[in-house]
């Protein structure tokens, strides 16, 4: 089921493709930049008085920056010639610069320090906001996005932020200041000689655009050559066994070269034009050396300046030509984290699930009993996988849903556990309709055990306990046991204590499903769903549980999905799905009597 | 590190013109400053126009040759690393296939991933860096201290006496900062490790309404990575301003320095500006060599993690085909003598396991999840060697055969067997030789047929990553037409059927019988219908063999065997 919601997600970029599709995401994204801007700066504003500390620190420790070569220029000034040293004004002028050079330094430390204050808390409440968003979400997100994908979000798009709102900004800043500094400084020094930059700026523009033209196509290239080799090396090793299996060592390893190949050779091609900014930079910066050189010598010839001068001017043309080169590569940076930080943000405004009505009911004890009426529903919108279905089950009795792989059996799990929104009809607990419940409650009259079990990193007593929070030790103890898995646990290293990590290769799917079933013991619900929840583990073993099973079953109303169909046998009801219709339905004997579907799936199994 | 070098070095010749370009070109950087100085002191008090015109053009031929230079050489040092790391990533990706499974076991698929690619990635980056900035800024350094020496030996060892001081800086925010930065690394991977869980247990935890305690959980994670990040952010933000400090301090004591010394007649005022100058080139190229430093070790470790792959041979030891051992004739066609067998070489795994199989029978195998079942088969298949006892096949040793030819007797389909990204016929085919005519054939017997032509382009249709776009029995079904597609001389079905309904399941055991009568099949299931018409089954427990015979010998003699039977027909019988 979640497979068509998956689907539709690797087309959609597909269609997209060539279509006008792309221009209007192209707009929508120009028009919301501003708006993300906006919302970033009101994580930041949170630290109003933090925020302008750092502006404060960063104006006058750059400004304090700046006074340096001008105060060089006139100590140099004093040294003239030999034995003409006038020691008064360069002793006066050293001890300034150092005054003003050390109160910089020490200013942009503490200015980093403060900007890593205000950026993580920052960054803690965006990871805290889109973690919200996630409990908030719908099922049906989760089928549509992948997981990579929206641990991308958290992770690698929040950091993309973070970097840009510590560096990024004070960066930008600092610029600003340093050339708007810079150019007045130096025309305070030569009108004349500024004219030079008429000639450099220009050329650097060219160049760094140029570069920056040829490389971007070039390095969205290389992560996709990269990305496919990963991808293939992935899917390559993974596939070891049968790639040994059927012998084709060879062929895959000749697959992997021209993979290999292809990223080599787009590496080599991106990293040739990136490789090029550093000397070309230099080339600029030793032109306008140049210039100044010959245009200041000339100027000192005419007596137009002084040494102190040309020396300033060199140190102010060097602070004045970086942040212009670096211009493109921060304001690069920049939209990048702005493009994550908007994709940070549509995460946390998808829309969520359906919140209570004001006036929903709390659901206490639950009788059991469960009507659909006429339901309609699909995944996507125009495709309905389940068609008027209706069906009602009394309280304590055991339905049963069989049918193929596909037909929609795990589809009516969804929506009573109302997962997905149903399209049309209406389902109802205790004669109410279901949406008139608080939705937590409605939930949790459930208990549920999946053929996909989910534990997680924590004790085995606390992935029994997960849903009672209540339970004693002595009753985890008792549903385990109950569940035949207390023996497996009492001889892990740490018994009930022991960590389950991700990749707990010793415990197999059987126990995972076992220690599932006695988290549903644990459960004080009036409803239960077991959708395979025996599926993985050994049918001597399911045997062994069967009692613990009817008990857990006792007084609920139970819906039960299962392969195996000498498990649902004793159902109260059997329902058979074909195609999202209910095809037959009846006890076991009613429907093998009809001699119809459930019959002939039934001699398959047991012929 | 041995290995980048081992990598690099076919290219030596293509290096060294590279560093001389480099050398030429950085060298040219240079002389820049050291011109400026002369054109002050020496030019200017000539009052000659002319001439500062002419030394100007000079500096600006020299700014040229010094952006070929390097642009050429960045090239060619690109165009060797681009060529070392083909070769090395080719070597890498055939070590690891020719790896055994007990060493895939062992090394983990997901450590494989991640060396051959991040670890790939990070020496790709480093033998770029390395002849960039790795000549460049020690010419810079060695080079600039000479130049300063030529100006004013006594300025130049004022400069050389600051550097000490930045590399102590240096070192302290790399020994504190970098562990540091590792720490707030892992609790940023146990942070997406637990968001990760979040998502796949998300219908559980919204089962159970846990969505609060899950928040919290999380929040506790959110708050050790923020400080983390703080602590190694805090620590590393010293190293700016102290490099802007040490520069700045650098430039008084040269500028009052060089003050006296201008007064004592022994330098002028044009080298004092030539110096500010050579001081920022040096602190630069400091810096530069510090940062390579990092990259080299982060880059050694990512060696290291390669060699071991590189030196990693084989444990499964080919025989030569041309070794014609005698075949002993008179043995049953597959025949497991006394075997046993431990993955970890501690706990068996299996133990004592002796059966035969005539040729075109069909073997059942049966048992509890864990039992060992799976393990017989990757013993056959030679996917592990024997710790004990013998494997025959055709009356020869399985070790005494080529393991491609060996392998290439079967066809299998696995637990958990993987789909390629690829089309359905290549996935079928796997690139061997097979007709389009068989494939369909296999493709009809395995059931998947009529769902493959309705696909948009049929046998052409591309399948997702993982077969992501087939339903768990399409998929099955999917690979059974890959082992059949051969016409293996020995079928393999370890639990192929899983996620198949009886019927499917029976129709296709039929159309397998009826497909070829040479056909040794081994049938490996959990479902007593998978194997009730074999010749032979054999029941596992717990490593051995706890019955074998056929279905109406093992309900009679066997009580686990009738157990899960009369489980499995339920009252029906």
């Amino acid at each position: 089921m979640a497979k068509t919601g998956a689907d539709m997600f690797r087309m959609g970029p597909k269609i997209a493709k060539g279509t006008s599709a792309e221009e209007i995401y192209k707009n929508s994204r120009s028009i919301n930049k501003k708006g993300t801007i906006l919302r970033l700066s009101k994580y930041l504003m949170r630290y109003k008085y933090l925020m302008a500390a750092a502006l404060f620190l960063s104006i006058a420790g750059n400004v304090f920056a700046l006074i340096g070569p001008k105060l060089s220029g006139q100590a140099i000034d004093a040294i003239t010639g030999t034995g003409q040293v006038d020691f008064k004004k360069v002793t006066h002028y050293c001890i300034l610069m150092a005054i003003f050079y050390i109160a910089s330094s020490v200013m942009s430390y503490i200015l980093s320090v403060l900007m890593i204050h205000i950026t993580q808390k920052c960054v803690y409440q965006m990871r805290k906001d889109v973690y919200d968003s996630l409990m908030k979400l719908p099922v049906s997100y989760f089928d549509k996005h992948q997981t990579g994908e929206i641990l991308s979000r958290i992770s690698y798009d929040i950091d993309t932020v973070n970097t840009s709102l510590s560096t990024d900004l004070v960066q930008i800043l600092t610029s600003v200041i340093t050339v708007v500094g810079s150019f007045f400084m130096m025309l305070s020094i030569s009108p004349m000689l500024i004219l030079i930059f008429v000639v450099t700026i220009p050329l650097s523009f060219l160049i760094t655009k140029f570069i920056t033209g040829k490389t971007r196509p070039l390095f969205r290239e290389r992560s996709a050559a990269l990305g496919r080799l990963n991808g293939f090396v992935e899917e390559m090793i993974g596939g070891h066994k049968t790639i040994k299996a059927y012998h084709r060592e060879e062929n895959t390893i000749n697959k992997f070269k021209e993979n290999n190949d292809d990223a080599v050779k787009c590496y080599y091609e991106a990293e040739y034009f990136g490789s090029m900014t550093g000397p070309c930079v230099n080339f600029v910066n030793n032109l306008s050396l140049a210039c100044i050189s010959v245009f200041g010598a000339v100027l000192y010839i005419g007596a137009k300046i002084s040494i102190g001068d040309i020396s300033s001017f060199v140190l102010y043309s060097r602070k004045f030509s970086g942040p212009i080169n670096e211009a493109a590569n921060v304001l690069n940076e920049f939209q990048s984290a702005i493009a994550a930080a908007e994709r940070v943000f549509r995460l946390i405004d998808e829309p969520k699930e359906p919140v209570d009505k004001p006036d929903a009911v709390s659901l206490s004890n639950v009788e059991g009993k469960v009507d659909f009426d006429n339901v309609s529903f699909g995944y996507v919108r125009d495709k309905i996988i389940l068609k008027d279905i209706s069906l009602s089950a009394k309280p304590g009795q055991v339905i049963a849903i069989v049918g193929e792989t596909g037909a929609g059996k795990t589809t009516i799990i969804n929506l009573l556990m109302r997962f997905y929104d149903i399209a049309s009809g209406k389902i109802s607990i205790d004669d109410k309709n279901y949406r008139d419940y608080k939705m937590s409650d409605l939930r949790k009259s459930f208990a549920m055990v999946l053929q996909d079990t989910w534990l997680f990193n924590g004790t085995v007593y606390e992935n029994i306990a997960y849903g009672n929070e209540n339970a004693t030790r002595q009753q985890v103890i008792e549903a385990a046991k109950a569940a035949k898995i207390h023996r497996y646990i009492e001889s892990l290293p740490d018994g009930y204590d022991t960590v389950l990590t991700e990749n707990a290769t010793n415990i197999s799917k059987g126990q995972k499903q076992l220690l599932t079933i006695a988290r549903a013991m644990l459960l004080d619900s009036s409803m239960l769903i077991l959708d395979e929840a025996t599926s993985n583990v050994d049918i001597v073993t399911e045997a062994d549980i069967s009692g613990a099973m009817v008990k857990l079953m006792k007084n609920k109303t139970c819906f039960v999905i299962a392969h195996r169909l000498s498990t649902i046998q004793n159902a109260d009801r059997i329902l058979v799905v074909k195609d999202g219709n209910i095809v037959e339905q009846g006890t076991h004997q009613e429907l093998l009597d009809k001699k119809q579907f459930y019959y002939s799936m039934y001699n398959a199994q047991f012929s | 590190m041995n290995l980048i070098f081992r990598y690099m070095k076919p290219h030596f010749p293509r290096m060294v013109v590279g560093f001389m370009v480099k050398f030429s070109g950085t060298v040219m950087d240079l002389l820049l400053p050291w011109i400026l100085a002369y054109i002050i002191d020496e030019v200017v008090p000539e009052a000659d126009i002319a001439r500062v015109v002419q030394w100007g053009l000079v500096m600006v031929v020299c700014a040229f040759i010094a952006v070929l230079g390097n642009v050429t050489a960045n090239r060619m040092a690109s165009s060797v690393a681009r060529d070392s790391m083909r070769v090395l990533r080719n070597d890498t990706f055939t070590a690891i296939m020719n790896l055994s499974c007990g060493q895939v076991d062992n090394f983990s698929q997901s450590t494989l991933i991640s060396r051959m690619t991040s670890d790939t990635y990070n020496i790709h980056q480093i033998m770029n860096s390395m002849q960039r900035m790795g000549v460049r800024a020690p010419i810079l350094l060695i080079g600039g201290i000479i130049v300063t020496m030529t100006l004013d030996p006594v300025l130049s060892a004022i400069l050389a006496s600051t550097l000490p001081f930045l590399a102590i800086v240096v070192i302290y925010v790399a020994k504190k900062g970098i562990p540091l930065y590792n720490t707030h690394q892992k609790a940023s991977d146990v942070m997406i490790g637990r968001v990760r869980e979040s998502i796949t247990g998300i219908r559980v935890i919204k089962a159970l309404s846990k969505g609060d305690y899950e928040r919290e959980r999380f929040e506790n994670i959110n708050l050790d990575v923020v400080e983390k990040e703080k602590k190694a952010g805090i620590t590393m933000a010293l190293t700016n301003p102290v490099m802007n400090f040490l520069l700045n301090v650098g430039w008084v004591m040269i500028i009052f320095v060089g003050a006296v010394r201008v007064n004592a007649g022994l330098t002028a005022p044009g080298k004092i500006i030539a110096f500010l100058t050579y001081f920022t080139i040096i602190l630069n190229a400091m810096l530069s060599i510090t940062r390579l430093f990092v990259m080299f070790s982060r880059a050694g470790s990512s060696a290291e993690r390669i060699e071991e792959i590189l030196q990693a041979r084989s444990d499964i030891k080919n025989q030569d085909t041309n070794d014609n051992k005698s075949c002993d004739e008179s043995l049953p066609y597959i025949v497991f003598d006394n075997v046993s067998f431990s993955y970890n070489g501690n706990v068996d795994n299996l133990s004592d396991i002796s059966f035969s199989l005539e040729k075109g029978q069909k073997l059942g195998i049966i048992g509890a999840t864990g039992s060992g079942k799976t393990t017989i088969i990757n013993l056959l298949m030679r996917f592990y060697d024997v710790s004990s006892g013998k494997i025959f096949i055709d009356g020869k040793d399985i070790r005494d055969y080529d393991v491609g030819v060996l392998r290439e007797k079967f066809g299998a389909v696995f637990q958990n067997d993987i789909i390629f990204e690829d089309s359905v016929s290549e996935n079928i085919k796997l690139g061997r030789n097979i007709t389009d005519e068989n494939m369909k054939k296999a493709a009809k017997a395995s059931c998947i047929d009529s769902h493959i032509s309705q696909m948009d382009e049929g046998y052409d249709s591309f399948l997702a990553i993982r077969g992501n776009n087939l339903s768990g029995g399409q998929k099955q079904r999917m690979l059974i037409s890959r082992a059949i597609a051969g016409n293996p001389e020995i079928l393999v079905l370890d639990d192929s059927s899983s996620a198949l309904d009886y019927k499917t399941d029976a129709a296709i055991r039929k159309n397998i019988d009826e497909m070829g009568k040479n056909t040794t099949t081994i049938i490996v299931a959990q479902r007593v219908s998978s194997v009730l018409d074999c010749d032979k089954i054999i029941v596992i427990d717990e490593g051995r063999i706890a019955a074998c015979g056929n279905h109406d010998k093992l309900l009679k003699t066997c009580a686990i065997y009738a157990r899960i039977s009369s489980l499995q027909s339920g009252i029906t019988q």
